[in-house]
């Protein structure tokens, strides 16, 4: 190893590849990571498949996030997060028998050309990693797709649907699939953005829940995140060196989420450890027991885990339905619904509203 | 100096034609006689970038979230926007801020 990888060292440019990767000591250093104390850096190709598998394996096996035989529904958007995903956990399912009946659950919202390509991503993901692929479509769950939302309501205000009804097919897709469990591809960065952005709202009940590993464990189907401590920047440069072809989308449903990104990438780029620092500092918040938490409850019509009579979803079909496209935009006003939309699963159950609730639009995670 | 330039991610969008491969020939820098990181992010900036600028620099280095790679290699390992570059060198641009 030679003495140049010290930040900053003032040395000659170092040209490509010059130094040794920390691990084998024998091939060219191909990439730096972010600096943690368990992280070896700079790496070369090579040990950095073996490296990023490991810790990602390693994530799995600390905190229990599955248990052998276990059905597990892959949320596949065919971008990068989940397909990366997709190959990693089914390459770590044989090396290491989980035992797990593994499949790629992708959501069509109905907007054409939308999901053309990334369909077809997932397509040849079910034929690459030999993973069965289940589609459920805006239509099937919810009687509208979102061009026919889009035409109803104009492009302003789509987003709040596509969040909501996008959560909540994939609850519902896994459901009618029978899975035990959900995982999605959310990454560091991501966690890291939706806490800041989670302190930013002073969303307490969402800033304690949003560094859970497994979400929803009191609910039919738990949710995880073997990404929760990967680095975007190694989720992107893994299919570069690992995986064939991987279309992104650039029309993100994440858009809005725009400048917390920004912030976060520039911390990282003067301190990588940032996005992992923002992530513990989620973590070691802690409610005060006198904090009244919204109680969750589940929606009157659906079933769908919400705190108020109605999920929002539900609230958003209603409008729909009744041609009041904009109930349910903005402020949280759940109302004793008019005629349902023909997915019910219906299961009374009592709900509580609390002061935390209904102040903080459609935000979720 | 010939270099090939790939944009991935979501940039080639920014460039005409949203081509994601560009084999180019890109003169040193007024003073010098080589060409830099930071001379080929200003070179791309005035001669490949049609629209938006600021989704792929800021200051005078990448946006944060965007990667750059020298020949396969993390820039930041090469000097960053002092590496010097090569004849026939391959550099690829990719976002990381779209899509998941
Ligand atoms: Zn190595
Ligand atoms: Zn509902």
């Amino acid at each position: 190893m030679d003495s140049s990888s010290a930040d900053g060292a003032r040395l000659p440019p170092s040209r490509a590849g010059s130094r040794l990767c920390v691990r084998c000591g024998e091939r060219k250093a191909a990439l730096k990571r972010p600096k943690t104390l368990e992280q070896v850096s700079p790496i070369c190709r090579e040990c950095f498949y073996v490296v990023f598998e490991d810790e990602i394996h390693q994530t799995i096996v600390d905190n229990t996030l599955f248990k052998a035989g276990e059905r597990v529904a892959i949320g596949a958007s065919g971008g990068k997060d989940s397909t990366v995903l997709a190959y990693v956990l089914s390459e770590l399912n044989r090396r290491h028998n989980y035992g797990l009946d593994l499949f790629l659950l992708s959501v069509d919202e109905g907007i054409t050309g939308y999901r053309d390509d990334s369909l077809e991503t997932v397509k040849r993901n079910e034929i690459q990693y030999g993973l069965p692929l289940k589609i459920v479509s805006y239509k099937d769950l919810y009687g509208w797709t979102m061009d026919d939302i889009v035409k109803a309501i104009g492009l302003k205000n789509n987003c709040t649907f596509c969040g909501v009804f996008r959560r909540q097919a994939l609850d519902r897709g896994a459901a009618l699939l029978k899975a035990d469990k959900i995982v999605t591809g959310h990454n560091a960065d991501d966690i890291a953005e939706t806490v800041l952005l989670n302190i930013l709202r002073g969303d307490i009940a969402r800033l304690s829940r949003c560094t859970f590993i497994t979400t929803g464990e009191d609910g039919p189907i738990p949710r995880c995140k073997p990404f929760k401590y990967t680095y975007e920047k190694e989720i992107v440069i893994y299919p570069l060196y690992e995986i064939s072809h991987i279309s992104v989308c650039i029309y993100s449903p994440n858009a809005y989420r725009g400048f917390a990104r920004e912030f976060i990438k520039d911390l990282e780029r003067m301190r990588p450890r940032a996005i992992l620092d923002i992530i513990k500092s989620g973590e070691n918040f802690r409610i005060s027991t006198t904090t009244r938490m919204p109680e969750q409850g589940t929606c009157e019509r659906c079933g769908y885990i919400s705190s108020q009579k109605l999920c929002k979803a539900c609230v958003l079909l209603d409008g729909l339905n009744r041609g009041l496209p904009k109930l349910g935009i903005g402020r949280t006003k759940a109302g004793p619904g008019a005629d349902g939309d023909g997915k019910q699963r219906a299961k009374g159950s009592e709900r509580n509203t609390s002061s935390l609730q209904g102040k903080h639009g459609n935000f979720d995670f | 100096m010939h270099l090939t330039l790939e944009f991935g991610g979501g940039l080639e969008l920014l460039l005409e034609n949203s081509t994601k491969v560009h084999k180019v020939e890109v003169p040193p820098q007024d003073g010098e006689n080589m060409v830099t990181m930071k001379g080929l992010l200003s070179w791309v900036k005035a001669n490949l970038i049609k629209e938006r600028p600021e989704m792929f620099v800021k200051g005078d280095s990448v946006r944060p979230g965007v990667l750059a790679l020298i020949n396969d290699c993390d820039w930041e390992l090469c000097g960053g926007l002092d590496a010097e570059l090569e004849e026939k060198d391959v550099v690829v641009f990719i976002s990381t801020l779209h899509g998941g």
